[in-house]
């Protein structure tokens, strides 16, 4: 039965090399924690991309009760964090999450630097990689601001003065921000469309990029 | 895309090639070393290595509920702000004479932009076709300075924030919006002594019975400063609060002798 959906399938759109690609292809010995304990180190990569995965399922969650302007977001995340069944969890796991998944990607760009993965021919991967560093850096700043706390606030505030500060470009940047002269209802709705649109959709081309180089360079030998 | 034969032919009006290629996996034996097929041998592997990280994440977010403090407040000009940690070594880096002021341009975008810049390039920068760390000690040495940068300006800018806030930074989780940074809760049932409600301009900021408002609560002021300096807060000021305002040393000196006294 499952063979024949498969064929029925193959034969309309020739899965077969996508799954040799996907799934069927060779691990090799040195990035394989059973064969050689040390190789676990070249698990930080999936790691990274493992708690982006909860990051996103969490994230989604949470969208469904947060509110994102000034009157009720704090209230809503209140709600969320004491009265909604796992509430408490979900939150916590986005909260957490964010920070390991910093943590996660900063192991992983060390051992791609010390290994010096990132040389001819995947140099272009590591310069998506860096991207998508960036990329998490601007979800871990525009997210910070949303529970509409005072931490939340004056962080935020913070960041944005240190953008103005920047010559030229400053100014427009810190408008680009905020949506106009202070941090009030109008940023909390942009950070908030950052945060769940621009950026999630940045970061999964540049995610869906780094895989794709992966797969056709495959992973770099042994030292 | 693939190359076709001349007379292949497809599926239907596709260009989709009706010769189709089995599904035979390759043999893993045959490459050097212990290859073995992503799935679903190492795929498992893969997952019981997540599932152990995934317990660790589920103990930290049970044990540690995250923090929410109170709504934030535009006017609270007390509240210190504090990004998030893996922000903070840029954060300190501004604190410094040297890349911040007429120097900001400095610290806000050479340091920065040189270090992210060069670590963008790298493969451009270390060009030689050798990959051990000890084979490449520019590299190597250049990587390794900017983590102890990274560690130290992380660790210096947490270490001034509990300098500075001795009775904040404990974490205790948002249940009852009472938090890290939270002021601690005033004792209503404290009364001040006469030598505090003679002084109108302290009452102002820190409450009649020293149960704060603008500035902090005061009520238990002793188990962190001692007299000295208490005297010293009262005569040159801290953060928003002004010096100066008790003109008469002796009086200074016996309130700052009562309040040090509160524990």
């Amino acid at each position: 039965m499952m063979q024949k959906m498969y064929d029925w399938v193959d034969e309309r759109l020739n899965i077969t090399p996508m799954w040799r690609d996907l799934a069927d292809h060779e691990v090799p010995e040195h990035v394989n924690p059973a064969h050689h304990f040390s190789a676990f180190v070249y698990c930080f990569g999936g790691l990274t991309f493992f708690i982006t995965v909860i990051q996103i399922l969490s994230g989604m969650f949470l969208t469904m009760y947060y509110v994102p302007d000034v009157i009720n977001a704090y209230e809503s995340v209140k709600y969320l964090q004491n009265e909604v069944a796992f509430g408490v969890i979900v939150r916590g796991m986005h909260h957490w999450g964010a920070s390991l998944v910093i943590v996660m990607m900063f192991l992983h760009t060390l051992r791609v630097f010390f290994t010096g993965a990132y040389k001819k021919p995947r140099e272009l991967n590591w310069v998506v990689g860096v991207l998508i560093f960036f990329v998490m850096l601007g979800l871990g700043f525009t997210g910070y601001l949303l529970p509409w706390d005072n931490t939340a606030y004056f962080a935020t505030k913070v960041g944005v003065q240190i953008a103005d500060s920047v010559p030229f470009i400053g100014p427009y940047v810190k408008t680009l921000l905020t949506g106009g002269d202070i941090l009030g209802a109008q940023t909390l709705t942009r950070f908030f469309a950052i945060h769940v649109f621009f950026l999630p959709g940045a970061l999964l081309g540049l995610l869906g990029a780094h895989f794709v180089m992966i797969r056709s360079q495959g992973i770099s030998g042994p030292l | 895309m693939a190359k076709q034969d001349k007379d292949a032919t497809f599926v239907g009006d596709s260009r989709v090639s009706a010769k189709r290629i089995p599904n035979i996996s390759p043999s893993y034996s045959d490459f050097p070393g212990k290859n073995e097929p992503f799935w679903p041998n190492f795929l498992l592997k893969e997952w019981m290595v997540a599932a152990v990280c995934l317990v660790g994440f589920l103990v930290l977010t049970v044990s540690h509920p995250s923090p929410l403090t109170d709504k934030a407040n535009p006017n609270d000009t007390s509240f210190i702000p504090l990004p998030d940690w893996y922000f903070l070594f840029l954060y300190q880096l501004l604190k410094y004479p040297w890349a911040a002021g007429d120097w900001v341009v400095l610290g806000i975008v050479v340091i920065p932009g040189i270090a992210f810049g060069a670590l963008m390039l790298a493969p451009w920068l270390d060009t030689s076709k050798e990959r051990r760390p000890s084979k490449r000690p520019v590299a190597t040495g250049l990587m390794l300075t900017a983590l102890v940068g990274i560690f130290y300006l992380t660790w210096a800018a947490n270490h001034e924030y509990h300098l500075a806030h001795p009775d904040k930074g404990k974490g205790t989780g948002g249940k009852e919006g009472s938090s890290a940074t939270a002021p601690a809760p005033a004792d209503t049932s404290f009364k001040a002594d006469a030598l505090w409600k003679a002084q109108t301009s302290c009452m102002g900021c820190h409450g009649k019975n020293m149960e704060g408002g603008m500035g902090p609560n005061l009520q238990k002021i002793g188990a962190t400063l001692d007299a000295a300096k208490i005297t010293d807060v009262i005569k040159n000021g801290k953060g928003a609060m002004p010096g100066g305002m008790i003109k008469d040393d002796a009086e200074i000196a016996k309130l700052a002798e009562y309040m040090a006294g509160l524990k």
